[in-house]
């Protein structure tokens, strides 16, 4: 054996850690399910629909109808596919958005292992998903998976620079790279306020990185059939989404406890876990609303895009800010400057997003597709309105 | 010690990955156990808009793919030294500072050279 300390003090963190990520993996599961039938119903209230309703009362068990459905599908492999890239692909996308929650702390006591070094642990493991994609795309033995493995691949890398650029920002102003210290530095005024360019950036980044729209461009369904996704079917298609939402869950709990404070902003340490736990599913759900709304608002963007974005806009300004924030540390000027120079810096990004990725592309004049009220009821024309004011009068 | 307890810590993460391949392997086996299974017809050939599939289905993509990993490759190996350096700016001066400055000031005049050679455009 490894370990030559008695058996009673291996068991007890083993037991206790094993414990932990059960519970956790069945809350979890659960969680998903209900984020399924959550996203319908807000999506769906979004586009003046009413959503799952037929299911229970308000659609509720409808997420329930959904796995069973999906388990008792057929499940089919192509006869052509790697076998062993094929099969393994979904293990690879599951366990490391599983593994990112073993670092993060819920409220001040709950957590599954206190890793120090937490917050660089979360962004290697986030980061490996894409050998999955990477696997899946090639190990189907289809065109249409593919080209939705490779651009997978080619988006998630792409965002993850920004996204680690915007955390070493956030490392520079608190000091530390263990996120429960992070959270304790935020007891008075959360880090949002600091770093409203790395929260942007953090934003943006996370959506393409957990693959929602408008950056779904690898699971596409206008352009690639769905992508990596086309030739699973049944539970291992399950398996994917599910995936899919736990890293949406991972994401929005990291901007929670590092932008927002997490249990402790604004309450303190002190007021007992209930509320603390309280405090963290909030600032998730907000993330999470956040990610469903932009899903209803906004058209899917195109691949060249997307990439130019990345590498155009987000890591130049998220370099700019590792400047920035190096230069207020080291020449002692007060907290203040983190928030002007973060904040004239995010101005700029919303300008430059405009002016960088769309230079060069051919100028169409706007369309406007009239409203549906105008539409119902047309506007009187200039010269009615001025005959008719000139009777008035 | 100190290793000792860092193996506690990172015990967690193993568990982590056995917890995960345990519930993806619970799901296979049930659809294994409760879906229908059959291998009839064309079902197995590869999906591609309905019909038969033409010619060799692992077809080719676009070399920039490789160029963009590349990029990424360098920016991940900065993120390596950024992390250390940033969590210990306060105690490390205004030469470790400039130092960086300089580094990253390196790696962001190689960007604006791929970037003026045309790699981060698609369409030229």
């Amino acid at each position: 054996m490894l370990l030559a300390a008695p058996a009673i003090d291996i068991d007890q963190p083993f037991v206790n850690a094993a414990l932990g990520l059960i519970a956790f993996t069945l809350v979890m599961t659960v969680g998903v399910m209900y984020a399924t039938w959550y996203e319908r119903k807000i999506v769906a209230r979004m586009q003046y629909r009413l959503g799952p309703t037929r299911t229970g009362p308000f659609g509720l068990l409808q997420p329930i109808a959904d796995t069973f459905k999906l388990l008792t599908k057929e499940d089919l492999r192509p006869a052509t596919a790697d076998f062993v890239a094929f099969e393994l692909a979904v293990f690879l996308i599951f366990i490391p958005a599983l593994m990112v929650f073993v670092a993060v702390p819920f409220t001040a006591d709950w957590f599954i292992s206190a890793i120090p070094l937490s917050l660089l642990y979360i962004l290697a493991v986030s980061g490996l998903s894409f050998i999955g994609f990477l696997l899946a795309g090639w190990g189907s033995d289809s065109k249409y998976a593919l080209l939705g493995g490779m651009r997978a691949a080619a988006q998630l890398i792409s965002y993850e620079v920004p996204l680690i650029m915007a955390m070493v920002g956030v490392v520079m102003v608190t000091g530390t790279v263990d996120a429960y210290q992070m959270i304790l530095y935020q007891d008075t005024v959360p880090l949002i306020v600091w770093q409203p360019l790395g929260f942007m950036i953090f934003l943006i980044a996370s959506i393409a990185e957990v693959e929602r729209p408008p950056f779904d461009i690898p699971t596409g369904e206008s352009e690639v059939a769905g992508g990596v996704f086309i030739e699973y079917s049944g539970i291992r298609w399950s398996m994917f989404q599910l995936s899919s939402y736990v890293n949406m869950y991972a994401f929005a709990l990291l901007g929670a406890f590092v932008f927002m404070g997490g249990w402790e902003w604004p309450f303190g340490t002190d007021v007992g876990w209930g509320l603390q736990l309280l405090l963290t599913v909030v600032k998730m759900s907000l993330f999470i609303v956040f990610y469903l709304w932009v899903r209803a608002s906004f058209p899917r963007l195109r691949p060249d895009q997307l990439m130019s974005y990345a590498w155009k806009v987000l890591i130049p300004f998220s370099l700019a800010q590792i400047f920035f924030n190096g230069f207020i540390i080291v020449y002692d000027l007060p907290d203040v400057a983190y928030l002007i120079s973060s904040g004239l810096l995010t101005v700029g990004l919303g300008y430059s997003a405009i002016f960088i990725v769309r230079r060069g592309e051919p100028r169409k004049p706007l369309q406007m597709v009239p409203a549906r009220a105008t539409a119902r009821k047309p506007e009187p024309e200039p010269a009615v309105v001025a005959a008719a004011e000139g009777a008035a009068t | 010690m100190p290793f000792d307890a860092l193996l506690e810590n990172y015990l967690a993460v193993f568990l982590a990955t056995i917890v995960g391949a345990g519930l993806i392997a619970t799901a296979l086996i049930a659809a294994r156990l409760l879906a229908p299974f059959s291998n009839q017809g064309n079902k197995r050939t590869s999906y591609e808009c309905g019909m038969m599939p033409i010619g060799q289905t692992r077809t080719q993509f676009s070399f920039r793919y490789y160029i963009f990993a590349i990029l990424f490759l360098i920016f991940d190996v900065e993120a390596v030294f950024l992390f250390p350096w940033a969590a210990n700016l306060v105690n490390a001066g205004h030469a470790a500072f400039w130092e960086m400055v300089l580094f990253i000031g390196i790696l962001a005049a190689g960007l604006a050279y791929a970037w003026k050679k045309g790699v981060l455009q698609w369409n030229k």
